[in-house]
């Protein structure tokens, strides 16, 4: 009997064969190790919290008896420091991506010369940032420079250059047909900006700045170097008045002696990350429900 | 459906056809070349566009046909390298010369693309876009009488009339393609372009659509691209078949090999490229 070609598709499967099951374990070992580590940080920050849940955490000023300390200042400054943050870097982000993405002539060297810039300005250390404040605020003259419109100044400038990739990145999803279609209606480009592309990008815009300021809350470096780690046991009541913000606060707890304000770190830790990870739920809830398919 | 019939006995009479006999031009073209940056991608094209005529710009890719079109209501323009000679005379004014506003232009003439391109707003503001940036100074049961118009003109008023708020992107594609041409014809131009306007639709959409084209040239002037040489014998009166050249310097370029009657192009063209094409010996 001669041997024909042998047409049998039978055999052990190679997708199950020991090097891919091998691989595949490493991935999972790896996925495993990252999320391990982030489990144990969450779970011995919420045990070492537990405590001070309480709606003292909110009420209270800062404190040097740790039982009669709470983080209201620091809250209240971060809230108050982050919204004067945004009303700073969302409309000139927007409004600079507007430029480089619909105006922008690609081709002239001092636009490519800012892209290059802008690209590399979203890379630099916070620090940085919080240093040019310091100039900034030096040359005006301000000798207390631990004030809300300084920190805000120093969280906007870290976060344009975020605000303003992510919404070139949005712009630039627009299909151009819908650009065409406005243009050939006879609508300016001013038109088509404001009236078709912008609204169509908001809601990448939108993810992308809720994720940039809430980098902005988390954000500790540039608020020291500004002298922010104070103690401060009032409501922050203006541009111009001192502040504390949720990392500083947490910052100088946990390097105090006593235990109870480590304690009081560790639920202050956990409220900011509560605010962390809504802000960030949001986010991909505005990207999943209203981003458009093209 | 009287479009149907209409449409059908106008292609069934081609041969004998007088339609496009005689031309009162709306734009003349003379002498058009298109550059973007140093290539000189369109050359010395003249001719006539009649009023109240479809003019079919037929011819394989690349001869420049489309680009062309685009000149017609300066949206060349916009890309940023691009530079037009020549003169297109449009009642009575140059349509390139420095005192004219392209955005003047592109609200007398305007423009169906070829993937239908829907705004991503409702039906109703769809079509309401165009005379609400232009400035028209409607209120909001004149706006509502508007939208009804050129949706009925468009042949889409029965089919969304009960979803006027819904996205534009809901519709079918050959439904969004007659959206577009509603929304063009709201803002009440003088002549539409169209730029392959069925290439991505199925044919009974196509169908509905040309039916259309020969329902519109009653109020405008219609000027299409079309790859389609049946649906150029099917509807134009005239047409201009383009084609593309090598120079000597080994750069392609497009120019128009010759216009005349649509069944004239068809059945006896003067020159034997356009018999070559048309009877698909190439392109």
């Amino acid at each position: 009997m001669t041997t024909a070609a042998n047409w049998s598709i039978e055999g052990k499967n190679h997708e199950r064969n020991f090097k891919s099951i091998m691989f595949l374990g490493l991935l999972w070992l790896s996925l495993f190790v990252a999320f391990l580590f982030l489990i144990i940080l969450l779970v011995t920050t919420a045990m070492n919290g537990m405590g001070r849940y309480d709606i003292r955490l909110f009420t209270d000023y800062n404190n040097t008896t740790p039982a009669d300390a709470g983080a209201r200042a620091a809250i209240l400054g971060s809230l108050f420091v982050v919204t004067v943050t945004a009303f700073m870097a969302i409309p000139i982000g927007i409004a600079a991506a507007v430029y480089l993405e619909e105006f922008a002539d690609r081709t002239k060297w001092y636009n490519k010369l800012i892209e290059l810039n802008i690209q590399n300005l979203a890379a630099v250390p916070a620090i940085l940032y919080g240093m040019l404040t310091l100039g900034i605020l030096t040359l005006l003259g301000l000798k207390n420079k631990n004030v809300v419109i300084g920190g805000s100044l120093a969280l906007a400038l870290l976060i344009l250059p975020v605000v303003i990739l992510t919404t070139r990145e949005a712009l630039r999803a627009v299909p151009q047909e819908i650009r065409d279609g406005s243009l050939a209606l006879g609508a300016t480009e001013v038109q088509t900006v404001t009236k078709q592309t912008l609204p169509a990008a908001i809601p990448g815009i939108a993810t992308g700045t809720i994720l940039a300021v809430s980098r902005a809350i988390g954000e500790a470096a540039p608020l020291l170097l500004l002298g922010a780690l104070v103690f401060i046991t009032y409501d922050p009541n203006g541009l111009f008045a001192g502040f504390t913000t949720m990392p500083i606060q947490i910052f100088s707890w946990t390097s105090a002696a006593q235990d109870e304000f480590k304690q009081l770190a560790a639920a202050t830790s956990m409220l900011l990350l509560v605010i962390l990870l809504s802000m960030n739920g949001v986010a991909i809830f505005i990207r999943n429900k209203f981003a458009k398919r093209w | 459906m009287t479009s149907d019939s209409q449409g059908l006995s106008r292609s069934m009479h081609l041969g004998a056809s007088t339609r496009g006999e005689t031309v009162h031009p709306i734009m003349e073209l003379r002498n058009l070349d298109v550059y973007y940056g140093s290539f000189h991608a369109v050359r010395d094209i003249s001719l006539d566009v009649g009023a109240n005529q479809i003019t079919a710009f037929i011819g394989p890719s690349g001869c420049g046909k489309s680009t062309v079109l685009r000149c017609l209501n300066r949206t060349n323009d916009l890309v940023p390298s691009a530079r037009v000679t020549g003169v297109i005379d449009y009642r009575g004014q140059d349509l390139y010369a420095a005192t004219v506003d392209p955005i003047e232009v592109r609200r007398r003439v305007g423009m169906v693309f070829q993937k239908p391109n829907p705004f991503p707003k409702s039906i109703f503001d769809n079509v309401a876009y165009g005379p609400r940036v232009t400035g028209m100074k409607l209120d909001k049961s004149e706006t509502a009488d508007l939208v009804e118009h050129a949706l009925s003109k468009a042949g889409l008023w029965s089919e969304v009339k009960d979803k006027l708020d819904q996205s534009g992107f809901a519709l079918s594609g050959g439904q969004q393609q007659r959206l577009c041409i509603a929304r063009a014809i709201a803002t009440s131009p003088d002549i539409l372009l169209m730029d392959e306007p069925c290439a991505s639709l199925d044919p009974i959409a196509t169908s509905l659509i040309e039916d259309l084209m020969l329902e519109l040239v009653n109020d405008y002037t219609v000027v299409i691209v079309t790859h389609n040489m049946q649906q150029a014998a099917r509807v134009s009166d005239r047409t201009a078949f383009f084609s593309a050249r090598v120079d000597d310097a080994g750069q392609r370029y497009g120019h128009l090999v010759e216009m005349d009657q649509t069944s004239k192009i068809f059945t006896n063209p003067s020159d034997s490229r356009t018999e070559d094409y048309i009877s698909g010996r190439f392109g």
